[in-house]
């Protein structure tokens, strides 16, 4: 069993825990998601479950220790009222302290199983210029499955706390099942502790209609998984591993596959988590919001892996940008640049702290930090072409809400985007500037015009099958933009009506999805990071 | 009332264009964006000496100067 969409997991481990959650007594139910949430890491990685539970202990003590101190305060509070303000600066101060000792040890165990070889293989090529040569340290533990979510989540925990918007958890078997719930560890969300914390540890009953519409969204998300994203794998791979073999043309097609690829990917595995939260009674976020009819590349974050766009707003963007000195910059940048410009460069701080920790965040490589600093520089271009943009189209009498301006504007953010995933994708940054090199340079339609493209991985009913799958999700989409709730729909029509799509999404995932013969399995593409 | 005046002269010097006093869409209707949001909330906490927490950093409060003025309230309370 290595992920969810192992038959292992599908029709053992999965039902099973179903089961027991089932049968076992209310007040047990959470111990049974807590189990099984531990079995789950420990198939997946081994002894490394200890660092989900070191993980575990730091946020607990570090919560109790600021939850004492507050309590502590209050009490001093109440005794000499006219110190109130005093006694509060000083108890933060103390607890500042803390979260700092928590943040540390939680970013301290990520960056040492994960980012320790690329920060000493970095830092040993500066030294080599300078002429002094430094061994790069290589960790050879590995890396815990889930742990650049779950410190995330751990992190979001202590800050809630310290900014008093949580109450610190008594309970470690609660702080532990947030942590570690089997459907989120793998690829998240990236939940906050006031949103599931509650869920998870109630014991709900298992119902019905839960277990309809969680089984239903399961599919779904199986199904853009193994028919569309998994048989892509056979044409995209072979493209980045040998970029140098192909014409501009190709490779533009393998950036665009790849962006629908990962979409399909990580949003079926996101519909997976959901589906199985939702039938343990447990509203996990949403990730996505259909971010191919984002506008610009701002608002493509706000609707693509919106709960990592959400924490760094919260816990990196603000506190960056209200620190003491962003606003003294914001101030005086306001001054002499005026309200437009002026918070736009003091926020350009704050927004390429949050793109490096974006892209290193995805991995230890060069080209996930040029990953991050590209939507750096593409949302501060976006933010300071706005104005010019608004007065040419008010010269130029464009209604800016028009259908054509909002066709345009998409298209144009599309092409940031597959732009974006090709560094994104590549094997490295310098493999990343060769290809995107040769799809400039070289761009020609040869391969299609000549039908070589049906011979690279997939045939022509590969490719139908992929554009009739996407043509689905293209449509589930657009009845969302239109809010409505396709899924959501057929779970309250009669039975009949309801088991046929039920029936239908399973059998469309057994004889259309790209397994067996001829295909190689996928493993979930942000398991990886 | 102190309050909403020293919020309105905020408010007008960071969307001109805006009737500040009247709007319930500051924030809808974009007239506050994420870049002149992070000014608002810059000059507030300088005016009233608080701390605005960035969970408090949603529409809801920023869309009109009354629900701004409430936010500022329950924020000097809380810190005095």
């Amino acid at each position: 069993m290595n992920s969810y969409f192992s038959l292992l997991f599908a029709f053992v481990f999965l039902p099973l825990s179903i089961l027991a959650y089932g049968i076992a007594p209310k007040k047990a139910r959470w111990a049974v998601l807590l189990g099984a949430s531990y079995l789950f890491f420990w198939f997946l990685s081994g002894a490394l479950v200890a660092f989900v539970a070191a993980s575990t202990v730091s946020v607990y003590l570090c919560g109790l220790g600021m939850a004492r101190m507050m309590a502590k305060r209050d009490e001093l509070v109440k005794e000499a009222p006219k110190e109130k303000r005093r006694i509060k600066k000083e108890c933060k101060r103390r607890m500042r302290l803390v979260l700092a000792a928590g943040v540390a040890v939680n970013i301290g165990m990520l960056v040492a199983l994960k980012y320790l070889g690329f920060f000493s293989g970095a830092f040993s090529s500066l030294l080599a210029l300078a002429g002094i040569s430094v061994p790069t340290i290589v960790t050879s533990i590995g890396v815990p499955i889930g742990i650049s979510f779950y410190t995330l989540m751990a992190v979001s925990y202590l800050v809630d706390v310290y900014r008093e918007t949580v109450q610190a958890d008594r309970n470690i078997a609660r702080i532990a099942l947030f942590l570690s719930f089997f459907p989120q560890i793998m690829e998240g969300p990236i939940c906050r502790y006031g949103q599931t914390a509650q869920s998870l540890f109630a014991g709900e009953p298992l119902k019905r209609e839960n277990l309809y519409a969680g089984s239903l969204r399961i599919l779904y998300g199986v199904a853009k998984k193994v028919v569309v994203a998994d048989r892509l794998n056979a044409f995209i791979k072979p493209v980045f591993d040998n970029y140098a073999s192909y014409d501009g043309g190709v490779i533009a097609l393998a950036a665009v596959l790849y962006t629908f690829q990962l979409y399909c990917d990580f949003s079926g595995t996101m519909d997976v988590a959901i589906g199985i939260a939702r039938i343990f009674n447990v509203e996990l976020p949403e990730n996505f919001r259909q971010p191919f009819f984002s506008r610009t590349a701002s608002e493509f974050w706000k609707r693509w892996h919106i709960t990592l766009g959400t924490w760094f707003k919260d816990y990196v963007y603000y506190p960056v940008s209200l620190s003491k000195p962003c606003k003294a910059l914001t101030s005086s940048a306001r001054k002499k640049l005026g309200n437009r410009y002026g918070p736009l460069l003091a926020s350009s701080v704050a927004l390429l702290a949050v793109w490096v920790g974006n892209g290193l965040w995805h991995g230890a490589g060069s080209q996930y930090l040029f990953f991050g600093l590209y939507y750096f520089v593409m949302i501060m271009a976006g933010g300071l072409i706005e104005p010019v943009s608004q007065s040419w189209a008010a010269k130029l009498g464009i209604d800016r809400n028009c259908a054509a301006y909002r066709a345009f504007q998409i298209a144009r953010t599309l092409v940031v985007i597959f732009v974006g995933e090709l560094f994104f994708r590549a094997n490295d940054l310098q493999a990343g500037l060769s290809m995107f090199s040769i799809m400039v340079g070289n761009f020609t339609l040869d391969s299609f015009l000549q039908g070589r493209i049906f011979s690279m991985g997939l045939d022509l009913p590969d490719f139908a099958i992929v554009v009739v799958s996407l043509l689905g999700v293209l449509a589930m989409g657009l009845a969302k933009e239109r809010g409505k709730d396709p899924l959501g729909s057929i779970c309250s029509r009669s039975a009949l009506p309801r088991w046929s799509v039920w029936v239908a999404l399973a059998l469309f995932i057994v004889v259309f999805g790209a397994y067996g013969r001829g295909y190689t399995p996928v493993d979930p593409m942000y398991a990886q990071f | 009332m102190e309050t909403r005046n020293t919020i309105i002269e905020i408010l007008e010097d960071l969307c001109p264009d805006a009737d500040c006093d009247t709007c319930t869409t500051l924030v809808d209707e974009r007239h506050l964006d994420s870049l002149t949001m992070i000014a608002l909330v810059a000059d507030l906490e300088d005016s009233f000496d608080i701390e605005v927490p960035p969970v408090a950093i949603v529409a809801d409060n920023f869309n009109s100067v009354d629900a701004i003025a409430k936010l500022v309230d329950t924020l000097v309370e809380d810190a005095e």
